[in-house]
Parts: C-alpha cells; structure tokens; sequence
C-alpha cells in the first residue's frame, strides 16, 4: 500500500486552482444575479409597481355544470337547479369581523352562521372567495346590491345546485353531493376541486359515477381592483360539463316495488335483468331525502338519522347482511349435484329432524316430509334433505359453489358501502373464530344458516344466475352515459348473455329451475298462494326464513311464537324468485327485516314487484325512452 | 506495513470534535431557515398553518440530523458511498416505476406517512461516489480519458433516470454538480468542451423527449410574451412581484401578488418571489448574502481539508448548494426557464431539506476530521 500522502501535494495544487476558478465562475454569476434584481426593483420597479397596482389580471375557474342522470325512461333523477348565493372574499381574513357583523345584519346569519363564515374568511387560501349563504332569494339578492359599498369583497355569484326530484324514493342509488373533503382529493389534482362551491358526490351513484359527472373546469382572466372585486373580464375558456347518465332503473318500477315494501318497517327488493345484470329496480325502505343534505344537514338530524334503528342512510339492498336462510338451498342442491354427491334420483328420508352426536338438527315441517327428491325437497324446502345433501357435498365444494354463484364477495356494481357479506370456509373459521370447522357447521350451512350471510343484491345475483343458465352477469347500474344529451339514448336490447358461463351441467339447472317452479307452481310448494294462473305470468321462486335469535328447546317445547317475540329479535322474511317461468328475464330478491315468514311476508311482494316488472317488460323493450325536456 | 503512523497527528477527542464544527456556519443557516420560516408563515396569509410551523419543525430535526452526520469520521462515508448510490438509484427506478403522479411529473415515491424524493438523495450520492473514486486515483490517472468513463457512467445513470420522470431542473443539477467534481478532481478541460459539443448537438433529441408542458415552458422563457395568460403567466407575474417591491419592498404580510394567489407555487419554487415582494432588495441582497457566507465556508472546508476525498467532498456539496440557489432565484427572476428546483432550507418540502442539511453535515464532517488520515482504497 502506498503511503496515502504522496502525490497529494501535486492533487492539491490542481484542486486548489481550480477550484477558485470555479468560485470566480459562481461569483460572476451570482453576480449577475444581483444585477437582475437591480433591474427589475430598481430600474423598472415604477413599471411593475404600475402592473402590481392597476393591472392585476387574475385566474378564476369556472366550476362546471354537474351531469344529469336519468332513469332508463329518460325520467329526471338528478339535476341542476339555478342557485343564487352570496359569496365573499377578505384579504387574509383582515376585516372579516366587521365584514360579518354588516352581512349579519342584513341577512340576519344567526351565530352558528356567523362563526362558519368567520371561520372560513380566516381560513380561505389565496383570497378564494368563500359562500356566504346559498339559494338566495330575490329580496336578499336585491337588498346585499343596495348595501353593495358597505360589502367590501362581497358579490352575488350563480351557481348551480343539486336537485333529487325523486327524493327519498331514489336516495340510496343516487346518493347525494357535499363539500369537497380531504380524502376525496386523493388522486385526483383537479384544481377546480379547491373551489368553495364545487361539490362531490359523497354516496350512491353520485359517488360511483363522481369522475364521470364533475367535469372539466373553465377559467376565466378577469382584472380586479385592491378589494379583489372584478372589474371586467379578459378572456373566457369554456369548461366541459360533466357526463350525464342513464341508469337501468326502471323509476315506475322503483316507485311500485318501494309502494309495496311501505308495508313494512324495514326491508330491501332488487330486480335484475338476467341477460343483462341490469339493475331494473333498488328499493330499500326506509329512505331518507336527500335534499337535507343538498342543503346541508343539521347536528339534529344527522343524529337522528344514525340513531334510527332502522337505519335510513344505509342501503339494505347491497349493505344489509342477513343469513340467507333456505334460499340457499339452491347453492347447496347445485354443490351436491355438480360433485355428484347426489344425483336426480337420490331420495333421502325426513323425520323431522336429524341428529348429530346428541344435537337435534330440526326440519320447519314437525312430522317431517318422508322421502324426497331435489326437486321436491326444494318445493316444500326439506331441511333433512339439505342437511344430508350438505354432509355429502363437503363445507369445501358448497362455499366454492356459492362463490361462483356470487356470495361471499363484492358484485361489481361499484356503489360504495357495498357489503360482500359471509361465506363462511374451513380456513375463514379457523381464523376468525379459533375453532376448526365442525359437522354441525356444514349441516347449517346447508340451509343458509350459522355464519353464513349474504346482501339482497347477493341473493338476486344467484336467482339470475340459476334462471340464465349458470352465465355469471353482473348488476349493472349505468346504461349509458355522454356529455350531450342527444347522444345519451340506451344501448341496443340483447337476448343472450354476454357473461361467461359458470360451466354448470344444464341439466342439473334445470332441476333447481323445476323444484323452484314447484315451489309456486304445485300444491305442495312452500309459496303455492302465490301462483299465477296466466301462462305468461307464471314464476318460479324459493322463500327464506331466517332466524335472527337460536331457538331453544325450551322454547320449541313451550311452543313460544314468533309474534311473541320482540320486533328485533324476529326472524328474517326471504323471497327470491325468477320469471317468466319458461324463458327467464328478470329476477327479484325480497327481504323483510323481521318480517317472520318468508312465504307469508316477503313472497308476496315478491310476487307483485316480479308480475309488474313481467308486464312492463313489453314497454321497456320498445324503446320507452324520451327524449328530456330540457332542465 | 508502512510507517504511517509516525507522521500522523494524534486523534481528536470529542470535545475538540465539537469545538471544530463550524458555529458560525450552522447559525448562517439558521438564520436562512428562519427567513424560510418568515416567508412560509407569509404566503399562508399570515398564519403558521399549513407551512411555516411545520418548516421550522422540520428545520430542527434536519439540524440535529446535520450534526450527528457530522460528527461521524469520513471512512464511513468512503465504505457507505456505494451503498447510498446504488439505493437511489433503486429508488429512482422505483418513482419510475410505481411513483405517484404529482404536477404531471413523477418524483415522489410514497413510504408509509412520509413522501420521498429520490432524486433528492440521488444529488448527494453521486458527489459521495464521485469523491471517493477520484480519492483513490493518482492525478495522472485522473487526467486520463479511460479513467474519466465510469465517473461519466455514475452521473449520467441518475441523470437519464430523473430526465424520464421527467424533471428537467435535478437532471440538470446532477449534471452540473458531478461536473464539477470532475473538473476541480483533474479530468482535461478538452473533454468538459467535448462533452459541451456534444450536449449542444444532442439538443434536438432533449427537445423531442421533453414532456408538452416543458416544452411550452422553454419557449416561454424564450419569450415570455408568447402566451401571457398561459405558460407565460408565471414568469410574467413573478417578475410582476419582484419588480413591484421595490428597493425596501412592501413590508412584511403586505405582498399583494402572492396574497391575492397571483403567484403559483408561492410556497415552493417561488418562495423567493413571495419573500423578495415584501422585503425589496434590501432584502433580496441579505438572503443572497447568507447564501455566499455558505458558499464561501464551503470552499474555505474544502481547501483546509488534508485528504483528497474531503477536498472533492466539500466541493461537491458546495456547488451543489451554489446550483440550488442559482437556478431557483435565477428562475423566478426570468434568468432561466421554469424547472422545479427549491430554494434551500426556505422553500416547504421535506426531502429536500433533508437531502441539503445532509450535505451539510458531510460539509462540516470534512472539516471535523479535516486531517484524518484515509487510506487510499482501490
């Protein structure tokens, strides 16, 4: 190794030169800098003082013009309304104080307003201008102009806001807009979000569709004086208003199926188009009006919206999570038949009940049904049956089979606050509750029962998907969307589906199809009071029980019944079903929180929301559509 | 094994350690913080939300950084000078790859809570790897075409990386910054012409990668009247600014072009302007006055240092600091055309307050151990 000195000397020498040189270089250009700033502040200061005081040229974006959307008739369901509000800006909260006292007094803003508005002047950056009220009316417009030179900074903007004609009727699937909040700006560095005025969608479609509807910003140069008031307009670049949309709702049908669920307290009906997955009708009651929060909802009754045990802001239809109950039997049926573990012509007794070790496992029918096939025990909805068709099929082959037919996971509708419930597996189990799968597990899941729970939507998806012929569509809620209106028409009606198929044996659909068309069709179908006697009419379905609460032996014994019960403690009512009989297009999913019995409670409602949807059809497939009158 | 030892001055406890960081410098810096901080707390409108209280926060945890970077003996920056390469480069592969799209430019790479800049890092890595390569290197061997190669490799791998994210304003500032360690470690003043001709004859092939928006942004530097309202709506109201405070400036919270958000970006690149509006260039001349108090410890560390690694080190990091300066003020004063480059230690923005008071650290760091004795390895 060389002594680390030598050579240095004659390195340093040559770093030492230069070095300096590269110092003269950074002096003459720092130089030169100074010499700039000589420039500009003191040579031609005067001139751009000149520029800074009389000429300031300033940006302002032009929020634009919210998507409609539509019902898939071409009926309203969301719009635009003119909005008159008064705006103000401060520089940097200076003045604010006094400035708040005289809007005070003219508009008489009360305290809370008050503070807001201080709050916001304070915080606005970059002088933004800041609402003072919204939807002024034309005695408030007119009397701030009157007092316009005591209102430094304050101006009468028009703007836009959201309009739900339908309100409550359509509240879960449209959603509703708010103020732009922190998280909404993730990903998205679209400046006219800053805007104080601008809103974002915040629920339903408004929220699924939100970087379809908003738009692109305008701007606008415009000259303003010390005070930040506009002077006059220099240059004017149009923004694009946002999509508009036509959804698949059938708004005549929505309106019937949420007349028919008034009934009841609480509860949730879709209807899907089995060819399409369109979502031909979302209803879950109740509802809440949406324009609460277009015009921005109190302490009060956000309160009590949350505390309602009913739960109004929540959509039952994709969010509530119910076991599923004896509409599963199809997924457990299909699983036994697709594994061979039964086949059409397997009989298996019913006394009642089935034991396992020293537990009773009970069938709904006392006497038990005797000896039944697939298609008759999902007519008359054997427990036994399932419990042993269950037991063959394995907890493995019946959780992917129900995973294929859509449980257990999200559909790809795209609404927030979508639930994919549970589809409960060996491994799920072991994770989540510490304990390994048992027998008794597997005999519950067989009738939709234990950990099992699914969403409405769910149970409508895995209707369609039996009544299509195993494709695996997918709930679709826009039809169409374009910026003009004259080019937001639906797409053209198609019979076939265009999802891929499940790959399930026709034959053994056909049989679930059979025991489900029994199950309305023949006297001894757990819905047979729901039979329609018109060919074209006729349905198939499968009704769904769901215990919220054990029964005990105890119970069972004392004979105890359900309308004993306390209302949060009853059973669940489930009615699914597919129609028309022969050749399938809609299919419809029923829940009635509480309701007892699926074939008294939800069944009928089922049957009426599916026979409406059926007689309708003819009308939605001719072309329904108008054109909008506009605004 | 030779007799090293014998000539060698005895070790350096800890108290002459801190007793040999330079005071003087870490205050200039401070006080360059602190105008950072009066700016910051200005461009809010007045308020210490959302920039100035996190400024002066974040300018005290970099301190603490710069003083224990300091204090730690230059072998270990000789043994951790490829490491530190080879992670930025990882890192600027991975902004490429994955990094989030900010500005219509990729340059920040998401960890957690915090967001990195790895370009950031990359300036200060290729001067580490620089120094250390021409510390093991005679001078005759500097002089060498054939030795000048793998430095060349080492500054234009980072740079071609950063050009594609794309930021035009770091590329150019590694470039220069490694250039300027080659040209004080010795390499033959034919090759920096050369190497001239080249870029100017590449210039064709720059301007076809360059993204729309920097194009539109050295056109408008070439004439900013060409799009007044558009591109050109920067420089013309920066200069607006500038121009408008006069030799005292408009006191302190009274800028109206920033207040009245003509100025974008007031809080980062064009913190100067923001800064020189309310002062004047009274003001304007004391900030840039700090920055030479920096630049001149910078070369004054630099030439009292006795090893060769020290000398290159100090002087890289100081040029890098100079380029900093220069290319932002000279930027928001229509000298250059807009590229991102920060103001160090006033502009808001983490990393690269991180990545500046690191090199400092390492600047100090050379003149704490400025006799040490380091092996000439490879």
């Amino acid at each position: 190794m060389k002594p680390f000195r030598k050579g240095d000397g004659e390195r340093s020498g040559l770093f030492t030169r230069r070095a300096l040189l590269l110092a003269g270089v950074q002096g003459v250009l720092l130089s030169a800098l100074a010499g700039r700033l000589y420039q500009l502040q003191v040579l031609e200061t005067q001139r751009f003082s000149t520029l800074a005081e009389e000429n300031r040229i300033n940006l302002r974006l032009l929020p634009p013009s919210r998507g409609l959307i539509f019902d898939r008739t071409g009926q309203p369901l969301a719009v635009n309304r003119n909005n008159f509000r008064a705006m103000a800006t401060s520089d940097r909260g200076r003045g604010a104080d006094v400035l708040v006292e005289r809007l005070d007094q003219i508009l008489g803003l009360g305290a809370t307003e008050r503070n807001r508005l201080l709050r916001d002047l304070r915080r606005s950056r970059n002088a933004q201008p800041v609402v003072v009220r919204e939807n002024l009316g034309w005695e408030e417009v007119a009397r701030l102009e009157f007092n316009a030179p005591d209102l430094p900074g304050v101006f009468i903007d028009l703007g836009q806001s959201r309009d739900y004609p339908e309100g409550e009727l359509m509240s879960h699937i449209i959603g509703y807009t708010g103020r732009v909040a922190d998280e909404d700006l993730a990903g998205r560095d679209d400046p006219v979000l800053q805007l104080a005025t601008m809103r974002f969608g915040k629920k339903g479609v408004e929220r699924s569709l939100e970087d379809d509807l908003r738009g692109r910003a305008g701007a606008v140069q415009v000259e303003v004086n010390a005070v930040g008031r506009v002077v006059r307009e220099l240059d004017r670049t149009e923004g694009q208003p946002g999509s508009n949309a036509l959804l698949t709702i059938d708004l005549d049908l929505q309106r019937f199926a949420a007349e028919k669920m008034k009934e009841h307290q609480s509860g949730s009906v879709v209807v899907l188009d089995v060819v399409t997955g369109d979502v031909i009708a979302m209803a879950s009651t109740p509802g809440f009006d949406p324009s609460t929060f277009a015009r921005g909802i109190t302490q009060g009754e956000w309160r009590e919206l949350l505390d309602n045990p009913e739960r109004p802001l929540h959509n039952k239809a994709i969010a509530g999570v119910y076991p599923p109950g004896s509409t599963y039997k199809m997924v457990t049926a299909l699983a036994a038949l697709e594994s061979k573990a039964i086949d059409p012509w397997t009989r298996l007794p019913c006394l009642g009940f089935l034991e396992l070790g020293n537990i009773k496992f009970h069938c709904w029918l006392k006497g038990g049904h005797g000896s039944t096939n697939v298609v008759e025990a999902i007519a008359s909805s054997c427990d036994c049956f399932f419990y042993e068709a269950a037991r063959r099929a394995g907890v493995d082959r019946i959780s992917d089979m129900a995973v294929r037919l859509g449980f257990g996971r999200m559909s790809e509708l795209g609404l927030p606050g979508e639930s994919a419930g549970n589809q409960p597996t060996r491994a799920w189990k072991q994770e989540k509750v510490g304990k390994p799968w048992q027998h008794g597990d597997t005999f519950n899941l067989g009738i939709g029962q234990g950990y099992m729970t699914s969403t409405p939507l769910q149970l409508a998806i895995m209707t369609a998907r039996i009544a299509n012929g195993g494709y695996e569509v997918q709930p679709n809620l826009l039809l169409a969307k374009a910026t003009p209106r004259e080019e937001l028409t639906p797409p053209p009606a198609r019979a076939k589906p265009t999802a891929p198929s499940l790959r399930l044996n026709p034959q053994h659909l056909a049989l679930i199809r059979d025991g489900m068309k029994d199950v309305v069709n023949t006297g001894h179908g757990t819905a047979n009071h729901l039979r329609q006697r018109d060919p074209a009419l006729m349905f198939a379905g499968k009704t769904g029980t769901a215990q919220v609460k054990r029964i005990t032996e105890r119970e069972r014994d004392m004979g105890i019944t359900q309308d004993q019960l306390p209302w949060h403690l009853r059973h669940h009512a489930l009615f699914v079903c597919f129609g028309p009989v022969d050749n399938p297009r809609y299919a419809c999913a029923v829940i009635v929180e509480h309701g007892q019995g699926g074939g008294k409670t939800a069944g009928p409602i089922g049957r009426d929301v599916l026979v409406e949807t059926i007689k309708r059809d003819p009308s939605r497939r001719n072309d329904r559509f108008r054109k909008m009158a506009s605004r | 094994m030779s007799s090293v030892a014998l000539d060698a001055p005895a070790p350096v406890g800890f108290a002459e350690k801190i007793w040999r960081i330079n005071w003087g410098f870490v205050l200039v810096l401070t006080a360059i913080a602190g105008v950072g901080v009066l700016a910051l707390y200005s461009a809010a409108g007045g308020r210490f939300e959302p920039w100035a209280a996190r400024h002066a926060v974040r300018y005290g945890a970099a301190l603490g950084l710069m003083l224990v970077v300091a204090l730690m003996h230059p072998k270990v920056w000789l043994a951790l000078a490829w490491p530190i390469y080879i992670v930025s480069l990882l890192l600027l592969v991975a902004v490429d790859l994955i990094g989030k799209i900010g500005m219509g430019a990729q340059r920040w790479l998401v960890i957690g809570p915090m967001q990195l800049q790895p370009s950031e890092i990359a300036k200060v890595a290729v001067i580490l790897v620089l120094a250390r390569y021409y510390h093991g290197l005679r001078k005759e061997q500097a002089a060498q075409f054939l030795y000048t190669l793998p430095p060349l490799l080492v500054i234009l791998v980072p740079v071609a990386l950063v050009m594609v994210q794309p930021d035009l304003g770091t590329a150019m500032m590694v470039l220069m910054g490694g250039g300027a360690v080659l040209f004080v470690a010795g390499v033959r003043l034919w090759m920096f012409l050369a190497a001239g001709v080249a870029a100017v004859a590449c210039l064709p092939i720059a301007w076809s990668l360059m993204h729309e928006y920097q194009r539109k942004r050295v056109l408008t530097f070439l004439d900013p009247d060409r799009d007044p309202l558009g591109a050109g709506y920067h420089i013309t109201q920066s200069k607006i600014a500038i121009g408008s405070g006069g030799l005292f400036g408009k006191g302190f919270l009274k800028g109206t072009q920033s207040s009245l958000n003509f100025l974008p970006e007031k809080q980062t690149d064009f913190i100067f302007t923001t800064f020189v509006e309310e002062w004047g260039l009274v003001g304007a001349c004391a900030l840039l006055a700090l920055f030479v108090l920096v630049l001149l410890w910078g070369f004054s560390i630099a030439f009292r240092s006795q090893h060769h690694f020290g000398r290159l080190l100090a002087l890289g990091v100081t040029a890098m600091l100079f380029l900093y300066v220069f290319i932002n003020t000279a930027m928001v004063m229509g000298l250059l055309p807009v590229v991102g480059v920060p103001l160090p230690l006033v502009s808001n923005g983490g990393t690269a307050m991180v990545s500046v008071m690191f090199a400092c650290g390492l600047l100090i760091g050379v003149n704490v151990y400025r006799d040490a004795q380091l092996p000439r390895t490879r």
